[in-house]
């Protein structure tokens, strides 16, 4: 298990204060103190970890968040924000003594913007209902998480959620244009907005996916898109795992951008052919997705393409969807490949490194001599268009020491995921879980200059501490500069 | 003064750690092409990584790219033609536009975060940094980012780095995703809209499932001055909307866009990238004796009134549109801009969105903030950013702005 920060006794004794502190600033049921209430913030979607805040604070307004955030950085009290606690990489894991800041009542619609091609929000709509709200006009908010339907758009913001459709349309970066945030110092800073660009440096590309660590977001500007007005899926099944690999690498060298296209291996396939009836071939070692979508002539285009494609790279399976109940039901398997897994292990570990592809045929290879050296089987999902791994490490967490095991399995996955050119998460966020891994992606001077970055919004290092640095540094020590003067190493330079 | 010239990664580091330690200042430069964009400098040194160049890493497949900082554009886009490949938003060529010689590299481009009209649809060159390593002002050499397309390990720095004009690290090596070239490439010209409706049609377009890649509004001045025949032919202002993908689709769309929106003339392939060049690079408003050059980019639905009102106080003003309207290029008449260059103007214009100084005489450029003059908020945080990157402000000094 990883280590959290330890707690400060003194906040933990100044407890009672700092309840009734919080309550003058947000009044009524918005400040949550009672133990059994608590419990329902201790964890998010990385449950193996779970501890409940000292306390929790919802505020409703910006001018509270402000206020919030005032109080706590006056009497350097940790934050954490939180969404709607559906990571999966523990970005929203309280500390125990820590406000934890809950956005969920910021839920509203701000403003539906089709002429400039935008929706601005606040932070706790779900991704999904951005989309529900702008349907009616043929638009849609593209990122989509599997959580779309839980998860928020503020989470989205922090975490740089991604989804199956990142290939072609980007992940939340992409796709948010601007924000309005809060720093710990109570600073209410709007960063761009309905325009295009950043008039200076780009502090918004930094705070999108910067966990939770530089602000607390209170609104969202995101782009729109037209939907496309088709799409039509392929189920395509390979006699091996570096078949299907090669055959990714074949539909994009022709050119072809597929809004997506994932690859299951056997054991997910059955997991989700058992769970979902979703007509999988269940005789293929590695079964592929690709949806091409736009208009008619385009989609039957392609599909046409892709289909030469997957023959010459030796399908042993094909079927294009001949409906959107057909292409709806091809999915249904892959989405509930999760939830099809839990049904087969008690408890499952899902991890998220991305690799080369060319590397998916040696990487997978490993994971099966890993599979045996733990003891612990693995079902592997792929978003094979960029190379995202989500190998479903199972394991049964009342079993004794399996949970340790699944931890080291999994380390042990996004190691040689870092190992053959890839990196230790695509779409879920470094979090708690990845944490102590960083120093295999980075060394010191990159970790001190990230961390460089946190410093210019949080000095005292009070927003979600914790997270995704392995050891926070202390920002006067990592803002010196440590030359000295003549003794420099400067050799032969050219000089002009 | 002297110019460094390192040849690798570990001698910039060596440069910079020199240049700190004496608390001398460097202008990163490779190319040379862009010197004349930002607020001009006198810095101590030239630190010059035209000698960090070549094309580390190209993997079609995985849609990936490695090159130094120092490699030149008209390179690695002739290495990606090979594969159908481009960058995708698009990078404008702005050397007419700033009187500028010479070969732009790729990290010119990167550390000023320039895109042409694909960025409507495509996104800016900040969105396909994957990752890179660079020098800081501490002299240390730094990563952020990785080599695959999917990745959020670590804060986004890239996103930073793009658009920081070198002020934050000089760059010694970048990873680009790259896409397919789309197969083929029209355009549908709308002649003799007024500014409004020709902002309302393109947004229109943008809306529509027809994958709109381009969108520009030319008024009848700048509508003249193109060398696409379609273009300058219709004697008005000319609305173009860009159809790029597979030749089935694209001949679809184009009857289909053309139902949504009205009939129009059509640019072939050929005509269409010249013409969309010619927008990227501010040809329409080129070559007219002293004028200054601004960049806005406001609420895009509002532009037509944010450029009308700017000519209601200097009749002078020429301009034309991209991105659906979120882009206005002006030009004004230096004369008539006076010694503001019409900034007062100019940036009580749009109620959001900002405005950039981007072609005018030097002396200008070192009195009137080149870029929008930013809340006390975020030039705080702008300011102790700066500060984590460069301590001693000895990278591009007071390029972005004074003091900075």
């Amino acid at each position: 298990m990883i280590a959290m920060p330890e707690p400060d006794r003194g906040v933990l004794e100044r407890r009672a204060e700092i309840v009734e502190g919080l309550r003058r600033l947000v009044p009524g049921e918005g400040v949550i103190d009672r133990e059994r209430e608590l419990r329902a913030f201790e964890c998010d979607g990385l449950t193996a970890y779970r501890q409940p805040p000292m306390v929790a604070v919802l505020p409703e307004t910006t001018a509270q968040v402000q206020e919030v955030m005032r109080y706590c950085a006056a009497n350097r009290i940790k934050v954490v924000p939180r969404g709607a606690g559906t990571s999966l990489s523990g970005g929203a894991l309280p500390l125990a003594d820590g406000v934890l800041l809950g956005m969920g009542k910021f839920n509203r619609i701000l403003e539906i913007d089709p002429a400039n091609r935008c929706v601005v929000t606040q932070p706790g709509v779900t991704n999904l209902g951005i989309t529900h709200a702008v349907q009616g006009l043929g638009l849609y908010y593209a990122p989509d998480p599997s959580s779309q339907i839980a998860c928020t758009i503020g989470g989205n913001v922090a975490e740089n959620s991604g989804g199956v459709h990142c290939l072609k349309y980007g992940l939340t970066t992409n796709n948010v244009i601007g924000v309005e945030m809060v720093t710990i110092e109570g600073e209410i800073v709007r960063l761009g907005g309905k325009h295009f660009d950043s008039e200076g440096l780009d502090l918004l590309g930094a705070v999108v996916g910067s966990e939770g660590m530089l602000g607390v977001v209170t609104e969202v500007t995101v782009r729109i898109l037209p939907k496309p007005p088709g799409a039509r899926a392929l189920l395509i099944g390979f006699a091996t795992v570096e078949g299907a690999g090669d055959c990714v690498a074949g539909v994009i060298g022709a050119g072809i951008i597929p809004g997506g296209m994932e690859i299951m291996d056997r054991p997910a396939v059955a997991a989700a052919e058992a769970f979902v009836h979703a007509g999988y071939p269940l005789d293929c070692e590695a079964l592929m997705i690709v949806e091409l979508d736009g208009c008619e002539a385009e989609v039957d285009h392609l599909i046409a393409a892709v289909e030469a494609i997957a023959d010459r790279h030796g399908a042993t399976s094909r079927r294009a969807s001949q409906s959107e109940e057909e292409r709806l039901l091809f999915w249904a398997g892959r989405k509930a490949a999760f939830p099809a897994v839990g049904r087969i292990s008690p408890d499952y570990y899902c991890m998220d490194g991305t690799i080369p592809r060319r590397e998916i045929g040696r990487v997978l290879q490993q994971m099966k001599q890993m599979e045996a050296r733990f003891g612990l089987r693995c079902a592997n999902v792929f978003h094979a268009g960029d190379g995202n791994l989500h190998p479903l490490v199972l394991y049964d967490a009342n079993k004794p020491g399996e949970l340790d095991k699944a931890e080291a399995f999994g380390a042990e996955i996004l190691r040689l995921c870092v190992e053959v050119g890839g990196v230790l998460t695509g779409e879920h966020g470094v979090g708690v879980e990845k944490r102590d891994l960083m120093d295999t992606m980075f060394n010191e001077a990159d970790l001190n200059q990230q961390q460089r970055l946190k410093c210019a919004f949080d000095a005292d290092g009070l927003l979600n501490p914790g997270k995704v640095f392995p050891q926070l540094c202390r920002c006067a020590e990592l803002g010196r500069m440590h030359v000295h003067s003549g003794r420099l190493a400067f050799p032969d330079l050219p000089r002009f | 003064m002297s110019v460094l010239k390192p040849r690798d990664a570990k001698e910039t580091a060596e440069a910079v750690a020199w240049a700190a330690a004496e608390g001398a200042s460097l202008e990163v430069v490779a190319g040379g092409t862009k010197r004349a964009l930002g607020r001009p400098m006198k810095t101590d040194h030239v630190l010059d990584v035209s000698q960090l160049e070549g094309i580390v890493a190209y993997e079609p497949a995985e849609l990936v790219l490695t090159a130094r900082p120092g490699e030149k554009l008209a390179s690695i886009a002739a290495e990606l033609d090979k594969n159908r490949q481009v960058l995708s938003f698009e990078p404008p060529d702005w050397r007419a536009l700033l009187g500028a010689r010479g070969e732009a590299t790729l990290g010119g481009l990167i550390a000023c975060n320039l895109a042409g009209s694909r960025r409507v649809r495509a996104g800016s060159a900040r969105d396909y940094v994957l990752g890179f390593s660079a020098v800081n002002g501490f002299g240390d050499i730094w990563k952020a980012g990785g080599k695959v397309v999917k990745n959020v390990t670590g804060y986004d720095m890239g996103k930073l780095q793009a658009g920081a004009y070198g002020t934050l690290s000089a760059l010694t090596e970048l990873t680009l995703k790259v896409m397919p070239k789309p197969e083929t490439a029209c355009t549908l010209v709308l002649h003799g809209l007024a500014d409004e409706v020709a902002i309302q049609t393109l947004a229109k377009a943008l809306n529509s499932p027809f994958e709109v890649s381009g969108a520009a509004h030319l008024p009848p001045s700048a509508a003249r001055r193109s060398k696409a025949g379609a273009v300058a032919a219709g004697s008005g202002a000319a609305t173009a909307l860009r159809l790029e993908g597979p030749l089935p689709s694209v001949a679809y769309r184009a009857d289909a866009l053309e139902k949504l929106v009205g009939r129009g003339a059509r640019l072939n392939e050929t005509e269409t990238q010249v013409f969309w060049s010619e927008v990227g690079a501010v040809q329409p408003l080129l070559e007219q004796g002293l004028r200054v050059v601004w960049r806005l980019c406001p609420t895009p639905s509002m532009s037509p009134s944010v450029a009308h009102s700017i000519r209601g106080a200097l009749p002078s003003a020429e301009f034309y549109f991209d991105w659906g309207g979120g882009l206005i290029w002006l030009s004004l008449d230096a004369e008539q801009a006076g010694a503001d260059a019409g900034a007062r103007i100019v940036r009580r214009a749009p109620k959001s969105g900002h405005a950039t100084l981007i072609a005018a005489p030097e002396a200008l450029r070192a009195t009137v903030p080149v870029f929008e003059p930013l809340s006390a908020a975020v030039a705080e945080l702008t300011a102790r950013v700066k500060k984590g990157f460069d301590p001693r402000g000895i990278l591009n000094p007071g390029r972005m702005y004074q003091g900075l």
